[in-house]
């Protein structure tokens, strides 16, 4: 089906709001378990290097959090001004879990300034106790709106009638099967994206003074949390493989760039190509045949970045696990936090890897549902909005996000500044 | 009443309560563009401290509202955001704007705080406007599928100058409370820039233009209203309890300038609320059934009975959870600061 070029500034414009807000989301969530762990330490060890890094983080976290918010406003109008029709279909069947993350927006909100201006006025174990609900609240919003966005994929829950949703249940429309891969992938890959990106920051930090006491100890809070994450993700996102060999086939079928239904389908690993690989992943049977891109209509086929998104998400996923299991040896050999310059250094360089794994998943999910955004159910093309001139506030928000970003960014590098100075100092 | 209509109370609500709390927070960026003379840092100051930690909470009222409408009114949610696409675009470039920068000149260190405040104060003024631009076109029907920008008509401008005012007006209320409750609070001694006497009277004069400006914005809405609405403007008088509440709203409102006048702060917070509430609920009475006009009704754009049946319990859980942590939030931030020495103080700093 033709697609016109307002539709396409809707997706456009939807997805980077999407990719832009997702950052922050991702560091909403795992950024106040840092701040947290390292507040608990403080009061544990006495430390004075645990409350400089609570403080600083915190300071992070609250320009952060603040683009996360509004960014996630803009979202939950743009549902609305970019695809009307999805939200006129589906907003009474999916407008639980997104009434449930209100909820959950409503007390990150309030014990997030409880916890970044509250330093003075709470108790200790209060500020702890308020800080904790955040990391809490984070999570449970991050699960209930990529519950909405996995009943998208595997919509659950309603009779279609004429193509209408009817006899809707929304509790069943919750329990779509692919909530749980969703959810676990997605905060996993939220504690992964940021911890890796702290992790990274502290072991420049390093590279530059060895041995500050105070680096060592933010490089190892935040591996504690990079590590685990980046050691099941690939579990889960196996997982999440087969659900979508069994509800999705086309998805499979693109992101493996599978061209004609195999059985006992390989899978290239490399150079190498493994026989029958691909059919044991998706179907745990060797010789299960897998539907090829043939098998269906041209016409829907999704756009082949799902591929290359794939191999990108896969391959930074498996660099990620490796070098969590080469940090844990090197840990357990030095029964301590390696300071080897090389590790230093790889540490470092795979920063942005979680991030950019993070995305390039969700180019997966969301291309790969295309052309449907319920899928099976409405087409994109039947979900967007009649109004014309869509390039307008493409273009308007796109400025603003590229300025956003650009300032973001100086503001971090001015306060990391201060943290590396402070922590010279001290 | 049923569901659906009870579903619009519990909308309503989730509106007034941004507007009282969020749309203050708007305003206060408003006297911050307005910062003049000897006390102009100051002002600011006690315009950051007092946003600081609450602002993102008070936000998330327009959040819940939207989710509600969404969920609860599907259709509803569909025409508002395809009719009055433009000014809702304005609206979100005003948050976004608005919100960024207030963090980046509190955390952006010494020379981003100036750039940065002339983008707040400017966002904090354009976004009640268009807000209430979307609540006048609502309100009278001036929004269309076919010409985006319907919404520029009578009403709709009124309203939008109405809801700055009303936000400003608001803000310096509730600024002069802030600043006469911290004179010589903790750090008055240590503190040079602490509120002062002057400060808070700063703000009482500021309260007082408000006041002003939201009675002439209030006469021009009544007068577009008959131009733009003459059926929503008969039933200002005329729905059972709208012009009850008029009432309640223009006494509190003289009360609430008398309160000013004589530096009763906290008096003149209650009563401005009251005014506030009493103004838009005789609003909401005389536009209802409709929910979007000219064609949409609570009844007619209501998702399944099904969908309202959860959603009640869900928003009853969630208010049980939310509202307590808000009042502990408020009592926080908003009551008198600790004495030094206090067993409250937390950290060694
Ligand atoms: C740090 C980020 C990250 C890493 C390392 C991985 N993933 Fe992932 N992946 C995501 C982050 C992500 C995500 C958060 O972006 C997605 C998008 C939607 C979702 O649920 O998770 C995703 C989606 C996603 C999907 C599509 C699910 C769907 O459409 O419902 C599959 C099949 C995989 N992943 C598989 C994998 C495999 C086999 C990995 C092996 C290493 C892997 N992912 C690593
Ligand atoms: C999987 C994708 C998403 C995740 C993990 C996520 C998570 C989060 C988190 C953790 C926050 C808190 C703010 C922060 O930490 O920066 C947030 C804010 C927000 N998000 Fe998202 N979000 C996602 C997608 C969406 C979508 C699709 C919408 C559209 C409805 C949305 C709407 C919002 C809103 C309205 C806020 C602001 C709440 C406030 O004012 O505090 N998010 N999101
Ligand atoms: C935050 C991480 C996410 C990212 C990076 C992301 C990315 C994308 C992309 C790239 C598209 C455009 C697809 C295309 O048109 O080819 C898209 C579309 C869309 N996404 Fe997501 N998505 C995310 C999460 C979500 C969530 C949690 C929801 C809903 C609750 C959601 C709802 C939508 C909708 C409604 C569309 C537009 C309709 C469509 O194109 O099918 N997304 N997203």
């Amino acid at each position: 089906m033709a697609m016109g070029n307002e539709a396409l500034f809707a997706r456009g414009q939807m997805a980077y709001s999407l990719a832009f807000h997702i950052v922050f989301a991702a560091i909403g969530i795992a950024m106040p378990v840092l701040m947290v762990a390292a507040e608990v330490m403080w009061r544990r060890t006495g430390r004075a290097v645990y409350l400089e890094l609570a403080r600083r983080w915190a300071r992070g976290t609250a320009v952060l959090f603040a683009v996360g918010a509004v960014s996630g406003t803009v979202l939950a109008f743009e549902l609305g001004l970019l695809f009307p029709r999805f939200m006129e279909h589906a907003g009474a069947i999916i407008g639980l879990p997104f009434s449930l993350e209100g909820i959950a927006f409503f007390t990150e909100a309030i014990f997030l300034g409880l916890y970044l201006y509250g330093w003075d006025k709470l108790r200790p174990r209060l500020h702890i106790a308020c800080g904790a609900l955040v990391a809490l609240s984070g999570a449970a919003s991050a699960a209930f709106v990529t519950i909405a966005n996995a009943w998208m994929n595997a919509p659950r829950g309603f009779r279609l009638e004429d193509g209408l949703m009817v006899d809707i249940d929304p509790i069943a429309a919750m329990g779509t099967p692919f909530a749980l891969h969703e959810v676990l992938h997605t905060v996993l890959a939220a504690f992964m994206a940021t911890a890796m990106a702290v992790a990274a920051i502290h072991a420049w930090a390093l590279l530059r003074r060895p041995g500050s006491p105070f680096h060592r100890a933010a490089l190892g809070l935040a591996l504690a949390v990079a590590i685990p994450s980046a050691l099941a993700q690939p579990l889960v996102g196996h997982m999440a493989g087969q659900m979508v060999a069994r509800h999705q086939p086309l998805k499979l079928a693109a992101m493996d760039g599978l061209e004609r239904t195999t059985a006992r389908a390989p899978m290239s690993i490399g150079p190498i190509e493994v026989p029958g690989m691909l059919s044991f992943m998706a179907y745990g049977d060797a010789d299960a045949t897998v539907r090829g891109l043939d098998d269906f209509p041209a016409a829907d086929h999704p756009h082949p970045i799902v591929r290359h998104a794939f191999l990108v998400m896969v391959g930074l996923g498996s660099i990620a696990a490796l070098h969590a299991l080469v940090t844990l040896l090197l840990c357990w050999r030095r029964r301590g936090l390696p300071d080897a310059r090389w590790w230093l250094r790889a540490t470092l360089l795979l920063g942005p890897a979680g991030v950019i794994a993070m995305e390039a998943g969700w180019i997966v999910t969301e291309v790969g549902r295309q052309p449907w955004t319920i899928y099976g159910v409405l087409r994109t093309a039947d979900a967007v909005t009649p109004v014309t001139g869509l390039w307008l506030p493409f273009t308007l928000f796109a400025v603003i996000y590229v300025g956003l970003a650009a300032v973001v960014t100086a503001v971090m590098t001015h306060q990391v500044r201060k943290t590396t100075d402070a922590a010279e100092r001290g | 009443m049923g569901a659906p209509e009870l579903i619009a109370l519990v909308l309503s609500g989730a509106l007034l309560l941004y507007i009282l709390s969020g749309g203050a927070d708007f305003g206060a960026g408003i006297w911050d563009l307005f910062a003049r003379g000897p006390r102009a840092h100051a002002q600011r100051r006690l315009v950051e401290g007092a946003l600081a930690p609450v602002w993102e909470a008070n936000h998330v009222w327009l959040i819940v509202a939207v989710v509600v409408l969404f969920t609860a009114f599907p259709p509803a949610f569909a025409a508002l955001t395809i009719r009055l696409h433009v000014p809702l675009v304005a609206l979100l470039i005003g948050v976004v704007l608005r919100g960024s920068a207030l963090v980046f000149r509190q955390y952006g260190g010494p020379d981003s705080a100036h750039r940065w405040q002339h983008v707040f104060a400017v966002a904090s003024a354009a976004t009640p406007f268009f807000l209430g631009a979307v609540l006048g076109a609502v309100t009278s029907g001036a929004a269309s599928e076919r010409d985006l920008l319907a919404w520029i008509a009578p009403l709709p401008i009124a309203t939008g100058a109405a809801a700055t005012a009303l936000c400003a007006y608001l803000a310096a209320v509730y600024l002069a409370v802030e600043a006469s409750s911290k004179i010589g609070g903790a750090s008055g001694e240590t503190d040079p820039e602490a509120p002062t006497r002057e400060l808070a009277d700063d703000f009482r004069r500021r309260a007082i233009a408000g006041w002003i400006a939201l009675a002439v914005t209030c006469a021009g809405c009544a007068v577009a209203a008959h131009l733009d609405a003459p059926r929503f403007a008969g039933r200002l008088f005329t729905a059972a309890w709208s012009a009850p509440l008029g009432a309640v709203a223009a006494a509190a409102a003289v009360a609430a300038l008398v309160a000013l006048v004589r530096g009763r702060f906290r008096l003149a917070r209650v009563l401005a609320i009251v005014q506030a509430s009493a103004l838009l609920a005789a609003w909401g009475v005389a536009h209802a059934p409709l929910l979007i006009a000219p064609d949409l009704t609570v009844r007619g754009a209501a998702a399944p009975p099904v969908t309202l049946r959860i959603l009640g319990p869900v928003l009853v859980g969630g208010a049980l959870v939310v509202l307590p942590s808000l009042y502990w939030l408020m009592r926080v931030f908003k009551a008198p600061p600790p004495r030094p020495g206090d067993p409250r103080s937390g950290s060694p700093t």
